[in-house]
């Protein structure tokens, strides 16, 4: 349907949404610039890989909140899901240990759990929204709580550390890469591709769409909307497991703060990148620039004094906020 | 020797007052970081040893998240439980200070722990540990192991007057010394944020003798990125509270990790302990216990070392 409209728009209106095409690519540009300005090693190897690297866990979930808001869906318990899954994982990591030894099998068992744990939190929150109908905001907002009390009680309080020797071995998953490219980075760009090309060329992608921009009318389109719903949900469980799976590797721990606030970052990329937040719209490589600017909002605050950091959230806030100004264009001309 | 006392304490309390039973209610902050839920693993603990002893006395144990929330299970311990005596850590001093205030009126006993209330005089007893001690024994440290012109990074916690009263006695501490403090932000006591924030000074300074992470939590993230960096051996860090790992590594005397400094969550039994002999004993309890912040350091790294604690 977005690609219809794009292919018939004049003229007049098309300069119009390139300005919301490009505002987000122009703001990443202006904080590089900056970047560069205040800190000769801002654009170094380490600081560039660190940036990335930490971007994946909040933007491999966001790829999958594309999908989900694109719908016209909202999921609050990512950050929650991750903090339990991440505490699941190194529960049965250490058990694992204990009767196997430690070894690249415990590792590959700890990965399968993380990515089952997520597959099924999601395919929980899709059937309860599709079939149960119960509002997604009100159904995410119950298993963020659900979830965050969890992992507390798995945690007993506490913190769940991988015992030293996994640690050690399992280590190299955020730590290592390949030709110098750390692997959460290298997983980030493979599946923000994947993402854009589903969201783009398949028919998934443009189901998403339809429904989340009229339910009825693309239920008269034969689409099948609960199923379609539901895998949104799913896929984004999936992703928040591989996120998880990458997070674990590089603190060996989890507790109660983790994954803090990570729903609502997410939500913020999504929409910064120029998905609609109604629905009925998304771009996965729009969202890929909404993480990257959050995370450089941070990094660019905490290599300078220039700025007080109790205002990084104001300053975060302000992009968000200008980022929905733009985009109250394209939905007018929708 | 405390299991002695509580023993003939709870003797005590059988043959004088048979029939007469008791409640205490405590209310504490979740488990949400590490030192909280090591302060629930001791609240937990004590309350079971003290239930056992004193068969006739009940407890109850809240834990909540935010103030408001904590006001309102306050008012459900008085309203239903009816209770004679509290044990309250309060989530944050302003908003908590009028509610415990009416019910100190009410003539409950009132034990105030760690955060102090925003008046003086409506608790019992208070026991506290010393903030302005603990950042103050961190920087002496500083002052004394470091080079006149060493570059330091200070990683806060949460913005609160605990933080800031630790960090007014780190900077007490430094003063004169020479030593400089290169650039001072929150990691909000959280692994995540301290690891990017240490990762971010990394980059930005090439010289750094040593980082105080004004907990824990925040050290285990430093030290993360520190050693991704491939700076391990440039420079040491100091957190502080006594994590079981930090004090595991002090005793095996590691450079990076020299020293640590105590803020122990087990005052929390303190508390509970003193506020039920003060009730059972007849013993005067009232007035204000303050614990001190110690130095850890890999001579008495032992008597700090906790097994079977969380944290």
């Amino acid at each position: 349907m977005s690609t219809a409209t794009h292919a018939q728009t004049s003229a007049p209106r098309r300069r119009r949404v390139n300005l919301t095409v490009i505002a987000p690519l122009v703001a990443l540009l202006v904080l590089i610039g900056i970047g560069m300005a205040l800190n000769p090693n801002f654009l170094s190897y380490a600081n560039i890989t660190n940036v990335l690297a930490r971007s994946a866990f909040i933007g491999i979930i966001a790829i999958g909140m594309t999908f989900v808001i694109t719908a016209g869906g909202l999921d609050l318990s990512v950050g929650s899901m991750a903090a339990f899954v991440a505490g699941l994982m190194i529960l049965v990591m250490n058990l694992l240990t204990d009767s196997m030894g430690p070894g690249l099998p415990v590792i590959a068992l700890g990965i399968a759990v993380a990515l089952l744990a997520g597959l099924a939190a999601g395919f929980i929150n899709g059937i309860l929204i599709t079939r149960a109908g119960i509002e997604a905001f009100i159904l995410t907002l119950g298993t963020m709580g659900i979830y965050r009390s969890l992992v507390t009680w798995l945690a007993d309080g506490g913190t769940l550390s991988l015992g030293y020797e996994m640690r050690e071995m399992y280590r190299p998953v955020y730590y290592g890469g390949i030709l110098g490219i750390a692997w959460p980075i290298i997983v980030f760009a493979l599946l923000a591709i994947l993402g854009e090309i589903a969201m783009r060329h398949t028919a998934f992608g443009r189901h998403c769409a339809a429904i989340g921009s009229n339910e009825k009318v693309a239920r008269y389109s034969s689409v099948a909307v609960l199923r379609v719903r539901l895998a949104t949900y799913v896929l984004l469980g999936v992703l928040v497991g591989i996120a998880v799976v990458m997070y674990v590797p590089r603190l060996g721990s989890a507790s109660a703060t983790t994954g803090l606030l990570w729903e609502l970052e997410a939500i913020a990329a999504v929409i910064i990148g120029g998905t609609l937040l109604k629905g009925g719209f998304g771009r996965v490589w729009g969202t890929v620039v909404g993480v990257l600017i959050l995370s450089l909002i941070g990094n660019l605050l905490n290599l300078t004094d220039f700025v007080s950091p109790y205002l990084n959230g104001a300053i975060q806030g302000v992009v968000i906020i200008l980022a929905v100004v733009l985009q109250r264009n394209t939905g007018a001309a929708r | 020797m405390k299991a002695t006392l509580v023993a003939t304490t709870a003797l005590l309390g059988l043959t004088a007052v048979p029939a007469l039973s008791q409640t205490v209610g405590i209310s504490i902050p979740a488990a949400t970081h590490g030192w909280a839920g090591a302060l629930n693993f001791h609240a937990e603990r004590t309350v079971a040893r003290l239930a056992e002893a004193n068969p006739d006395m009940e407890f109850v144990l809240t834990t909540t998240s935010d103030p408001g929330q904590q006001v309102s299970d306050l008012e459900d311990m008085v309203a239903t439980r009816g209770i004679d005596a509290l044990v309250v850590l309060p989530f944050e001093s302003e908003p908590l200070t009028g509610p415990i205030a009416r019910i100190a009126d009410s003539g409950v006993w009132v034990t105030v722990v760690d955060r102090g209330l925003a008046q003086e005089g409506i608790e019992d007893l208070y026991v506290a540990g010393d903030n302005d001690s603990f950042g103050r024994t961190a920087g002496q440290y500083f002052a004394q192991t470091l080079d006149e012109g060493a570059q330091v990074v200070v990683m806060r916690g949460i913005a609160s007057t605990v933080d800031n009263e630790r960090v007014a006695g780190f900077e007490a501490a430094l003063e004169g010394s020479g030593v400089e403090v290169a650039a001072m932000d929150h990691g909000n006591w959280n692994r995540d944020t301290a690891f990017n924030l240490m990762q971010d000074w990394l980059s930005r300074f090439p010289e750094i003798d040593a980082v105080w992470a004004a907990d824990d939590d925040m050290a285990v993230g430093a030290l993360a990125a520190i050693d991704q960096a491939g700076r391990t051996g440039e420079m040491f860090v100091v957190g502080g509270a006594g994590m079981k790992e930090m004090v595991d590594r002090i005793r095996n005397s590691d450079p990076t990790v020299p020293v640590n400094v105590t803020y122990p969550p087990s005052m929390i039994s303190t508390a509970i302990e003193m506020t039920v002999l003060g009730l059972t004993a007849g013993a005067p309890m009232s007035g204000d216990f303050i614990i001190a912040s110690e130095l850890i350091t890999p001579d008495n790294a032992e008597n700090f070392y906790f097994e079977d604690s969380p944290y």
